[in-house]
């Protein structure tokens, strides 16, 4: 089997992993920046609470269960390519894509109730905020989903699978920004 | 394969899944008792468990590197400066040269999508 990974000496991590964790330093202060300026805004306009009633929580929900479950079939990818079954990792990859899928069919229906009922992002405050924040948020699942599907038809045929890691790590971080944009816009009514 | 691969090999994934949907089940239901501590507590409280738990078990920030977590504090201290530096001044209705004017934040949903909400968007910047 080809060595998976090279290694900065200097930090003893593999090259490919320390450039996913500096990516994701980054997007740490893109979606921190974004969930510090709703806490903002939200402590100084109380209104923003009436105008987040109307989104509807069990949707919400749903999506959270989707991308924790996501985040399931990813770390079981990155276990089954360390034990070096490669055809095994790409299905849980592919899974992870099916659940980043539905995710955003989930988020398409929501939108289009939403913004037939009126609420677009001229609305307010709160909807300004609540389609920057998931629209970007969804960009991210759907990037997730198009790096993933590359890295799985390597690693069905045991090639790379070091990335196997390394794209499960960025879609963990999306389901973390998930975890704290559920509460921000489907709770905090 | 990466140095801490035997430190995760065994761990039972599908039960920290388990348990993260437990605390989901929670973040929904503690908040339907309408009492704003409750929800503050079973919402953002739980949210930073959850994530607490996916960065330590699934992305296995217990077994990383040291340089991971520097770079990483590095990232929390810039979000922590952005908010400080921008805070007291959202805070504020108004400054030396600035007011934010009624309304703009008021606006009923549009269903013909006309100006109204262009008109609340020139309120804020409120020369």
């Amino acid at each position: 089997m080809k060595p998976i990974a090279t290694t900065r000496s200097s930090m003893g991590i593999a090259t490919g992993k320390l450039a996913v964790w500096w990516v994701l330093v980054s997007e740490i202060v893109i979606f921190g920046g974004l969930l510090a300026s709703y806490v903002m805004n939200r402590l100084a306009h109380v209104e923003w609470g009436d105008q987040a009633a109307h989104t509807n929580t069990w949707a919400g929900a749903f999506n959270t269960f989707v991308l924790l479950t996501s985040s399931l079939s990813a770390v079981l990818a990155h276990q089954a390519a360390e034990k070096g079954d490669g055809p095994k990792a790409a299905r849980f990859l592919y899974m992870t894509c099916l659940g980043g899928l539905v995710f955003l069919v989930v988020k398409g229906f929501e939108w289009a109730h939403e913004i037939q009922a009126g609420f677009v992002i001229q609305s307010g405050g709160f909807w300004g905020y609540y389609y920057t924040a998931a629209g970007l948020h969804g960009f991210h699942v759907l990037a997730g989903m198009a790096v993933m599907i590359w890295v799985a038809s390597s690693a069905k045929k045991n090639q790379d699978l070091h990335r196997v890691e390394n794209v499960g790590l960025y879609w963990h971080f999306v389901d973390i920004v998930w975890i704290f944009l559920f509460p921000l816009l489907y709770i905090a009514k | 394969m990466s140095a801490h691969a035997g430190a995760h090999h065994h761990t039972n994934y599908v039960k920290i899944w388990a348990i993260l949907l437990a605390l989901l089940v929670v973040s929904v239901v503690g908040p339907m008792a309408h009492i704003q501590v409750l929800t503050l507590v079973t919402a953002f409280g739980i949210a930073l468990v959850k994530a607490y738990i996916v960065a330590r078990k699934f992305m296995h920030l217990d077994v990383e590197k040291p340089i991971v977590h520097w770079i990483l504090a590095l990232a929390l201290v810039f979000m922590v400066l952005l908010y400080a530096g921008i805070a007291p001044d959202v805070g504020r209705d108004s400054g030396q040269r600035w007011k934010k004017t009624d309304g703009w934040h008021h606006l009923p949903p549009q269903s013909d999508h006309d100006g109204g909400a262009h008109k609340g968007a020139e309120g804020a910047t409120g020369h």
